[in-house]
């Protein structure tokens, strides 16, 4: 057990000082994060737990830049993203962000090479750059056979793989994984957090959202949620 | 780069068009349809107005036709009360109009009268046209052999006849007849031309010159046939008098057309107690006929309009469906990074693209349907490329403002929703 204020440190880069998250669900107030402060240093591997309305999907979505906080700082990178407007955090996105999906969240219609050169899309590089970038994540993921492919055509686990090859593509600092497998039987889901541990291993910051302790247990740090705060970090033993 | 970029989101425009095959091409059918008959119906209002403009032309813009024709009470009472009916132009008037109107360039007279024509072993009726030389200045026919009437025939009166092309082969002369006799009536003239003619309507104005005429010297035609004329109709004899039977004033400057026949017709008011004769101004029904394109023009583009309309809301239902049915691909777009207005040109470009092919198919059949109403009817039909680019316009124009609204609703879905979204 550890105390929450040595993960505030000011240097880190993902910052969090009291942030308290706000919804209005009808006429009733609900605080989905209540004041948290905690920072991730760079190359750490988190598992974020706690059960349903803890507040860890919000805590993800803050992270992820998809979602303002009510109130209190979020800096990334050393810029405060709190106060950005919609283009400004669909860059912040763009350029340090990979997501990875517990429904995998490919695009149903296109091949997998044109999945996972989407982010490249939108960075402006062009087909041919794309297109090997692409063909050397497969490789990396161990899909290089399965390029022309539809994912619907796929396993769960190759899905997922496509996915995590997608959120690779943009090369980012941070990858943010939502229940990576918790659409996957049991030994397809160790092959895919052995790939995010390789992954951790080569330098990329990887917070992750999971209910199983199992999965929970291959991530350096587990930050355990309840009603909007942080309850306890736990450091696991490697 | 920015070329490439912006070729790639055409591309991937069609390639989301073409997951959809049959969607996409009822979708387009709207936009078909409506560019289709825009095409169509213009050239078929495009050709019928320059057909008109073209004939209008061969009687010439600048010259107004009088005709002489019985007055409306004479008509109804002739038959019974009077022997004879006399109306018409006279001599008179001719001289009136030719010399003391202003702006008048020019006038020729015409005295018809329809009398048998007898050439070598052949008979046939000719619409027999006194006339001067001017005839042939004001109406520009071409001529196939010979010459036309000169001033001296008048003067000598010469016993010679221009005849037309139409009416020369239904008797047998050919170029080669020039110089050789005919007998028109009792009297014998000499052939010393044959011109080409119109003849028939154009649009509702009646060309001066007909396809059986036989153009011989005002003088001559006077004194042979003199202007009383007998003819049986229903059971009785009616004579008439008839001076002149019509009258071509050319006018010196287009400007001038439509005030010079506001003269000519105070002019013949004063010396006729009857209104025995017509004025037809070829330009003012050139003015008509542009105006009544002009009201076509209104009318098939209001028809066009909403045709286009309908398939543009087609086209928006269908964006609205597909935005709510792809909100999950939505949703990883943005969660990866594409920015609002990205997701908007991707869906605007889409609807455009659907918007444009439509509109280029329906040029095809713009273009086909006049072609074949032409084919089989022989109306004729104008596409001009006015009509087209105003088509394309059109398309895209469609495509921008029914795909604005479903690409905004696109760009503010929310990514935390739509990737939740099943």
């Amino acid at each position: 057990m550890q105390d929450v204020s040595s993960h505030t440190s000011n240097d880190a880069p993902i910052r969090l000082t009291d942030v308290t998250k706000t919804y209005q669900m009808g006429n009733q107030q609900v605080n989905a994060l209540a004041g948290v402060s905690i920072s991730f240093t760079k190359g750490s591997f988190w598992a974020i737990m706690g059960p349903s309305g803890s507040g860890k999907s919000t805590m993800l979505n803050v992270l992820g830049c998809l979602d303002h906080v009510s109130t209190g700082s979020y800096v990334l990178h050393n810029e405060d993203v709190s106060t950005l407007g919609d283009n400004a955090l669909s860059e912040h996105r763009l350029k340090h962000l990979g997501f990875i999906f517990q429904s995998f969240n490919l695009i149903p219609q296109i091949s997998v090479q044109k999945n996972i050169e989407l982010p490249l899309y939108y960075l402006g590089w062009d087909a041919k750059d794309s297109a090997k970038r692409a063909i050397e994540l497969a490789g990396k993921v161990g899909l290089e056979d399965r390029l022309g492919h539809k994912p619907t055509e796929l396993s769960g686990g190759q899905m997922q793989r496509v996915a995590i090859a997608r959120a690779l593509a943009n090369d980012p600092e941070i990858l943010l994984a939502d229940e990576p497998t918790g659409n996957l039987d049991t030994s397809t889901g160790d092959q895919i957090m052995d790939l995010l541990c390789e992954l951790n291993g080569q330098g990329k910051t990887i917070i992750m959202v999971t209910h199983e302790p199992e999965i929970a247990a291959h991530a350096g740090y587990n930050l355990h949620m309840r009603d909007g705060l942080i309850e306890r970090i736990e450091e696991n033993a490697k | 780069m920015k070329h490439s970029r912006f070729a790639r989101n055409i591309w991937l425009g069609i390639e989301n068009l073409l997951l959809h095959k049959l969607r996409t091409f009822l979708t387009m059918l709207g936009v078909v349809f409506g560019v289709g008959s825009v095409v169509a119906m213009l050239s078929v209002g495009e050709g019928a107005s320059k057909e008109a403009l073209e004939q209008i032309k061969k009687i010439g813009s600048n010259n107004i036709i009088i005709s002489s024709m019985k007055s409306d009470d004479e008509t109804s009472s002739s038959t019974v009360f009077t022997r004879i009916s006399i109306y018409g132009l006279k001599y008179d008037d001719y001289l009136r109009a030719s010399e003391s109107i202003a702006n008048v360039k020019q006038a020729v007279p015409a005295k018809i009268i329809n009398k048998d024509a007898r050439f070598g072993t052949r008979m046939m009726e000719l619409r027999v046209v006194g006339t001067t030389h001017k005839w042939f200045e004001m109406l520009d026919r071409d001529l196939i052999a010979g010459r036309t009437l000169m001033a001296r025939d008048g003067e000598s009166m010469a016993n010679v006849v221009v005849l037309t092309e139409f009416g020369a082969r239904k008797i047998l002369a050919t170029g080669r007849s020039v110089g050789e006799t005919i007998r028109i009536g009792d009297n014998y003239f000499t052939i010393v031309g044959i011109v080409k003619s119109e003849g028939g309507m154009a649009g509702n104005i009646q060309m001066p010159d007909e396809q059986t005429d036989a153009y011989i010297p005002l003088e001559v035609a006077r004194n042979y046939f003199g202007d009383k004329t007998r003819k049986r109709t229903a059971g009785s004899w009616i004579s008439e008098m008839v001076e002149l039977h019509k009258m071509i004033v050319q006018v010196d400057d287009l400007e001038n057309v439509v005030s010079t026949a506001k003269s000519l017709e105070t002019m013949l008011e004063r010396f006729h107690d009857k209104k025995d004769y017509q004025l037809s101004v070829p330009l003012a029904l050139l003015r008509q006929a542009e105006a009544s394109k002009r009201t076509f023009n209104i009318v098939l583009g209001s028809i066009a309009a909403i045709s286009l309309l309908v398939g543009g809301i087609g086209i928006m239902n269908i964006m609205l469906a597909s935005v709510t049915e792809r909100t999950r691909e939505i949703g990883i777009r943005r969660a990866i990074g594409a920015k609002r207005s990205q997701i908007i040109s991707q869906f605007i470009i889409e609807t455009i693209v659907l918007s444009t092919v439509g509109g280029f198919i329906g040029i095809a059949i713009g273009i086909a349907i006049p072609w074949l109403i032409t084919y089989f009817t022989a109306m004729p039909t104008v596409v001009t490329m006015t009509s087209i680019v105003l088509s394309v316009g059109i398309s895209i124009g469609v495509g921008i403002i029914f795909g604005l609204y479903p690409a905004v609703r696109a760009a503010n879905v929310d990514p935390i929703i739509a990737l939740r979204h099943e």
